[in-house]
């Protein structure tokens, strides 16, 4: 592929300048617009830089899995829109936009975001399912931490349908969603030695490896996903975690 | 019993409040987006770019494809993510509501795409998808002869009207839908659905009422194409 501008990005970096003029461990301007979907019980739009995703949350009524009974379930999906980008093709889910969805999955589901006993309506029969469904509107590089902020911001903002022991009622809405933590995830990827926050899609072609970090309020990390093809040292993961807490900080405060 | 009143107060040749935007999906070579009420369609063109596989390509013209779909959480019922029978027949007649506008003679074996998302759904989402999908190939510097503007015509309690919502698509006794896209040049039909009864004579009444509505239409695209490029 195109080493000369690998070559270029690589030398610029090493002058500490990226292409837009953020420092390495800057992330872009975050901008989160809540209820975007007026039938979805909450939806939000997140702007990170040029890159948008569109998240909304349904829910329905479902049975729970076997081995927890009394708790309510969590699907997450994401459709990685032909519409976002020119290499994005129609067509059954992408291996890369079934990792985007397990991974959100994963940072909301292992910081315990949602109190899942809350949503048990009838042990062993009937639970609240939560749906999240991720849609990419532009890909301008690092669609996961877009899609994890506004699956959140969708959470937070989602109000429960009423259920009457028969019927999902959509438009009778009772209170909020038992949402008691606010994950969120912030990517880095190494290029050659240099370690980048919140890439954009030019520098993203270019990564040898990428470690996606959620991290909590209380300042832990709950879920990571490690990508590309080249390695990490430990001395490069205690950097992009040390990115990703001070970074998480920044988009959970956008959440608020 | 008669549908004398609209539920939202309307006027019955009066279409819903309209909004429109060009050039939200910046990636994207054409985009638009199309509000009617609570109906929110996001489009986005992309090419002309090389078609695969090369079977499909045509060496005398380019060709256009259309994708038409609902985000899942765009009504009360989660529609599962993915293209449905549905959707896939509203892609068809949107392809064929756009084409007579569109002029591909200068791509021969490329292929133009267009990408119609619905965001919110309070019916009329095909018309919204086609709006807006015209408005991303303007955008999108294809060669048109015109602007497409589409329109649902419905009968309601034995009332003609403009632009049924949700509410008056689902009334209880009783509706009838009739979807409408036209080049407003010379007000030539390009899309004609419908789905209920109808009196013979009620169509010539229900075609004028779309050409009217359609002229409107036209206007608010407009106006969004000229805000773009005098931005620029």
């Amino acid at each position: 592929m195109n080493n000369v501008s690998k070559e270029y990005l690589v030398n610029s970096l090493s002058k500490g300048k990226r292409e837009d003029g953020r420092k390495l461990d800057e992330i872009r301007k975050v901008q989160i617009e809540n209820n975007v979907s007026k039938n979805a019980e909450g939806s939000a739009r997140v702007k990170l830089g040029d890159t948008e995703v569109i998240v909304g949350v349904k829910m329905e009524i479902g049975t729970p899995y076997p081995d927890n009974l009394d708790e309510g379930t969590i699907i997450v999906s994401a459709e990685m829109l032909p519409l976002s980008s020119p290499n994005f093709e129609s067509g059954p889910p992408s291996e890369e936009s079934i990792e985007l969805a397990r991974v959100v999955d994963r940072a909301i589901r292992e910081s315990d975001a949602l109190d899942l006993k809350k949503l048990c309506v009838e042990k062993g029969e009937k639970v609240w399912m939560v749906l999240i469904d991720i849609y990419t509107i532009n890909d301008a590089g690092n669609l996961q931490d877009a899609a994890t902020l506004a699956a959140l911001a969708a959470l937070k903002n989602a109000k429960m349908p009423s259920f009457d022991g028969e019927k999902v009622d959509y438009k009778k809405k009772k209170g909020s969603l038992p949402l008691v933590e606010l994950p969120v995830e912030c990517t880095s990827i190494k290029i050659k030695d240099k370690i980048l926050s919140d890439v954009s899609a030019d520098e993203y072609k270019h990564l040898d490896a990428r470690l996606t970090i959620a991290t909590t309020e209380k300042g832990e990390v709950c879920a990571m996903q490690k990508g590309g093809e080249g390695t990490l040292t430990a001395e490069d993961i205690k950097e992009m975690v040390k990115a990703s807490l001070k970074n998480g900080k920044i988009l959970r405060k956008e959440l608020k | 019993m008669v549908y004398s009143k609209r539920n939202d107060g309307r006027k019955f040749e009066e279409m819903r409040k309209m909004e429109a935007k060009v050039g939200v999906v910046k990636s994207a070579d054409g985009s638009a987006m199309f509000k009617i009420g609570d109906t929110i369609a996001i489009a986005a063109v992309r090419g002309p770019r090389d078609l695969h596989p090369k079977f499909m390509q045509n060496p005398q013209k380019g060709i256009l494809r259309c994708n038409y779909n609902m985000m899942s959480f765009s009504v009360d019922e989660r529609i599962r993510p993915g293209p449905s029978r549905r959707s896939r027949e509203i892609s068809l007649v949107t392809r064929n509501a756009l084409l007579p506008a569109v002029n591909l003679d200068e791509f021969p074996n490329a292929v133009v795409d267009v990408f119609v998302e619905i965001q919110q759904a309070d019916a009329g989402t095909r018309c919204a998808g086609i709006c807006a999908a015209s408005m991303a190939l303007a955008d999108a510097g294809i060669p048109m002869k015109d602007l497409i503007c589409a329109i649902s015509i419905g009968r309601v309690g034995g009332k003609v009207l403009v632009d049924l919502d949700k509410f008056e698509e689902d009334y209880e006794e009783g509706s009838t839908d009739m979807p409408v896209a036209m080049l407003p040049r010379k007000a030539e039909v390009s899309l004609l659905q419908l789905d209920g009864e109808i009196k013979p004579e009620e169509i010539d009444k229900a075609l004028e009422l779309a050409k009217k509505s359609c002229q409107e239409i036209l206007e608010i695209q407009k106006k969004a194409l000229k805000e773009k490029y005098q931005n620029e």
